[in-house]
């Protein structure tokens, strides 16, 4: 599944500056997996110590968070936009 | 309260040192910047207490400005050119009705709702913000608001000539509306609720280059709720209180007196002991409560739907460390209905003539479920916060406060109508015997 990935500015050191772009995954899962191959490095900061997803980052797909899906085995179609935004924020 | 308002010119020496994760400790330039690169963690500002001990006294900050800015050396700035409209040193109500009505003895309420500029405690946080924004250079500043942020935002940027864009729910109460659009910000009124907005503007903060107050100048921004701790302090005489209820949002406020407390303990103002942290959330929004009952050290993000929308988030950034606060002093976390919210309302209005919004309704609804439970003890110094004003928020209770008695210009209509109110008394009154 080809989706398109916001990434914090945070990381943007790892993607070549890139705030946007292009990765494939029928999961979350697969989906960090295949970041980690084309960038290596970036999954040990979206992940902690015990390979999950880290409680300071907000993963959306199309605009819903993830822990109103299925976390980190929600499922992903072809056209998706999955942001990496950070949780502090607001209030 | 009525005293001009001068400009202030303190000592410029600062004392605040650097930013550092709360999580991992890692410490970073005092720039715009709210979450950790290496594990995304909240930043705070730390402070050089030891310097602040040998130099801030009693005296020192009562010589100050009637403001928040009196506890200048415990905030973020650098400079003596503060934003200072007289935001801060509101009332400290002894109650004695509402104490009666709920059986305690030492009750006091923190009257935020008479805030300067824009009648809530955000005039403190952006005070703070917007101090410091013109000190890194930023000439637009914005926000994600539930309303009462977005008020605060738009007044003080335009005292201070700010370019100013906040972003709102779609579907606030109108008085919170109007109250940002008088003072010409783009207001930008996002079809979505507050966690929506909060995430569409954290995007905008990445390309922007805009102040967003709680974003990227959050670490400044949530320092100012820290003079909520302060001004209550003194206010009692320089004596802490034994327990304080407040409204539970994102929980920043909750975290912030908590270190207002522990930072005046720390530079020897007040003596230490331990002050019971207990917190309000509206049942329709209470993530931050059922963790707290759960026994939970995470948050589940829930959909807001309460009358309660300035408290209205979903996905609380501090929720985590409020449940901590309330867990280590003894106190507790509690959540109560729309009609009990309306009826805490109704409730502050009735017996201490305070009208406050929807939150400040929680909250009082909060204490008393928690002293009906036996969770306050009677003689617990106790502190209420009440946070808005309820002019901004009239919809809550329209329908539940009773109409005006219409009457001619004569005095048998008056007389008549009169008549009629006292029997509409009685018979309420009777009601509430059986």
């Amino acid at each position: 599944m080809a989706v398109k990935v916001l990434i914090p500015t945070a990381l943007q050191n790892l993607t070549n500056n890139q705030a946007t772009l292009e990765s494939n995954g029928s999961t979350i899962a697969e989906l960090l997996e295949s970041l980690e191959e084309s960038f290596p490095g970036i999954k040990s900061r979206l992940c902690d110590e015990k390979g999950e997803l880290r409680r300071f980052l907000n993963f959306y797909v199309d605009s819903e968070d993830i822990r109103y899906l299925d976390g980190i085995n929600t499922a992903l179609q072809d056209g998706n936009e999955v942001s990496i935004v950070p949780a502090v924020a607001g209030g | 309260m009525t005293q001009a308002i001068k400009t202030q010119t303190p000592a410029s020496t600062a004392y605040f040192q650097a930013l550092k994760c709360k999580e991992c400790g890692a410490e970073y330039e005092l720039k715009a910047k709210n979450v950790c690169e290496l594990c995304f963690g909240p930043l705070e500002v730390k402070y050089d207490y030891s310097a602040l001990r040998q130099s801030v006294t009693r005296e020192t900050i009562k010589a100050g400005p009637n403001s928040i800015w009196r506890y200048r050396p415990f905030l973020p700035v650098a400079t003596d050119n503060v934003i200072d409209v007289g935001t801060g040193m509101t009332p400290l109500v002894r109650s004695h009705r509402l104490a009666r009505r709920l059986g305690l003895n030492k009750l006091y309420i923190k009257n935020d709702a008479v805030n300067m500029p824009t009648l809530s405690f955000k005039d403190r946080v952006v005070s703070v913000a917007l101090s410091r924004a013109r000190e890194l250079g930023f000439t637009t500043v914005s926000c994600a608001s539930t309303g009462n942020l977005a008020n605060s935002t738009a007044a003080i940027a335009a005292h201070a000539g700010l370019d100013c864009c906040v972003f709102i729910p779609a579907d606030l109460e109108a008085g919170k509306i109007i109250g940002s659009l008088i003072y010409s910000p783009t207001l930008m009124a996002v079809k979505g609720n507050y966690d929506q907005v909060n995430r569409l503007c954290s995007e905008v903060a990445n390309t922007y280059g805009w102040g967003f107050v709680n974003i990227n100048l959050r670490p400044y921004y949530s320092e100012g709720s820290k003079t909520l701790g302060f001004e209550v302090a003194e206010q009692l005489g320089w004596e802490l209180p034994d327990h304080i209820v407040a409204p539970l949002a994102s929980g920043s406020l909750f975290t912030k007196i908590y270190k207002g407390f522990k930072e005046f303990v720390e530079v020897g103002l007040v003596e230490g002991k331990n002050v019971r942290f207990s917190g309000a959330q509206a049942e329709g929004c209470s993530p931050i409560a059922q963790a707290f009952k759960e026994g939970r050290d995470f948050i589940k993000p829930v959909k807001p739907n309460t009358i309660a929308k300035s408290i209205a988030i979903g996905n609380p950034a501090d929720g985590i460390y409020a449940v901590d606060v309330a867990k280590k002093t003894g106190g507790n976390i509690e959540s109560v209905n729309d009609a009990e919210i309306i009826d805490g309302i109704k409730l502050l209005a009735e017996t201490e003539g305070i009208f406050t919004e929807t939150a400040g309704g929680t909250t009082v609804a909060v204490l008393k479920k928690l002293v009906e439970s036996g969770k306050i003890d009677p003689d617990e110094t106790t502190v209420v916060y009440i946070t808005g004003n309820g002019l901004k928020t009239q919809e809550a209770i329209q329908g539940y406060v009773g109409e005006p008695l219409t009457i001619d210009a004569k005095l048998d209509s008056f007389e008549r109508a009169l008549e009629r109110s006292r029997t509409l008394e009685r018979l309420e009154w009777q009601q509430v015997l059986v």
